[in-house]
């Protein structure tokens, strides 16, 4: 049943910083206001951005926006924050089904119906994408997380994508979409490897860029520079599923990192290429 | 307070392709003050460079970089440029495309050490 907005509104206006904000979300999500529901949901996301629930939302709505894509890294995002969550399962489930990828969709889709053995709809959603109620004695599919896994084994043992550039090992790292070192190395200003620690944010970072230009509707982003104190950074995408990170000291020329970057993005695309 | 971030943004919007300049809280991700051109939704621009803003300064925590000072997205349509003088509120603009980036990053780093 949707809940009156009117009043959901009120009590977000009062505590912005509340909870509220989910209900107020769905609820306009469910009476197709989507894009007053989609800035709710953004809204949330920035005062919990860990919070699955939020993530949860804001894929559904996308969802509701016909923007698929990134409604399947919104849920991606749930499921790497809380593994069984049912919502997520259930939307990756339906997300892979409609990109006539069945063996993925019963994947997630018998997850969600573990989650939730009481729910009929679910089940006969699951028989549905199986063609049949003998689903239910069959080993569970493999799921997408194995594949991936095979195929970033492989990319690591590839050796290093920028072998012979400057910086290579220490001012150059390479991570998929769900923040995996696949090659190269940062090292901080103390001399630290900081590559581990800086993998998953930095994939995170550039997902917050796709957000931020699809929403402002500033086309596709090409490159993201920070600058610190003592250290100047880019971000880009060698390729629509990776993200690199290219770092120089602060006070040269801007030029000279984009230069910097566009070169190891070139390599980091060939590199993948070759071992992909 | 406000008048004087308007008279800053003012300052900032009146330069080439300026679509628009914003005072945001990083805290809650809300506007302080703006200045903006039709079709900029202000409060969805705030929200966004606020968590962006937090994710960057999350990966340069990480890498043990330091506090991010100046962001620059660029993109096919034009770029978001956001600017932290203090840990409360950031200053960000949004330029279409063919402006010249080096003078509003100058401008916006030496307003942004004005903001309090």
């Amino acid at each position: 049943m949707t809940e009156d907005i009117r009043a959901l509104s009120a009590q977000y206006a009062a505590d912005p910083s509340s909870l509220v904000f989910l209900r107020l979300g769905e609820a306009l999500r469910q009476r197709r206001q989507l894009d007053a529901a989609l800035k709710i949901a953004v809204q949330g996301l920035t005062r919990y951005p860990h919070l699955p629930e939020a993530h949860d939302l804001y894929a559904r709505i996308l969802t509701d926006k016909h923007d698929y894509a990134n409604a399947f890294d919104e849920w991606d995002t749930v499921l790497r924050l809380a593994p069984e969550h049912l919502g997520a399962h259930k939307g990756i489930g339906f997300l892979y089904y409609r990109a006539g990828e069945p063996e993925h969709a019963l994947y997630h889709l018998r997850l969600a119906a573990q989650l939730d053995p009481d729910d009929a709809g679910l089940h006969a959603a699951v028989e549905r994408v199986a063609g049949g109620e003998e689903i239910w004695e069959a080993p569970m599919p493999e799921g997408p997380p194995e594949h991936q896994e095979e195929a970033r084994a492989v990319t690591v043992a590839a050796g290093d994508p920028f072998a012979g550039l400057e910086g290579a090992g220490e001012r150059l790292l390479l991570v998929d979409h769900d923040g995996f070192r696949l090659g190269g190395a940062l090292v901080s200003v103390e001399g630290r490897d900081v590559s581990e620690s800086c993998s998953a944010v930095l994939a995170g970072t550039a997902r917050e860029a796709d957000r931020a230009v699809r929403m402002l509707e500033l086309g596709e982003w090409g490159h993201l520079t920070i600058e610190t104190a003592g250290v100047s950074l880019c971000l880009l995408r060698p390729t629509p599923d990776t993200t690199l990170l290219s770092t120089m000291d602060a006070g040269l020329p801007a030029g000279q990192l984009s230069f910097f970057a566009e070169r190891a993005a070139k390599a980091a695309r060939t590199w993948l290429e070759r071992v992909r | 307070m406000t008048a004087g971030y308007s008279t800053m943004l003012d300052t900032l919007t009146r330069l080439r392709g300026i679509r628009g300049a914003m005072v945001v809280s990083i805290e809650d991700g809300l506007v302080v003050a703006e200045s903006l051109m039709a079709g900029l939704k202000g409060s969805a621009l705030a929200a966004l460079s606020a968590t962006l803003a937090s994710r960057v300064s999350e990966m340069a925590g990480a890498a043990g970089f330091g506090v991010p000072r100046f962001l620059h997205l660029q993109s096919s349509e034009g770029a978001l440029l956001v600017a932290s003088a203090n840990s409360e509120l950031l200053l960000v603009a949004v330029a279409g495309r063919d402006v010249p980036l080096g003078l509003l990053r100058l401008e916006m780093l030496r307003m942004s050490e004005r903001l309090t």
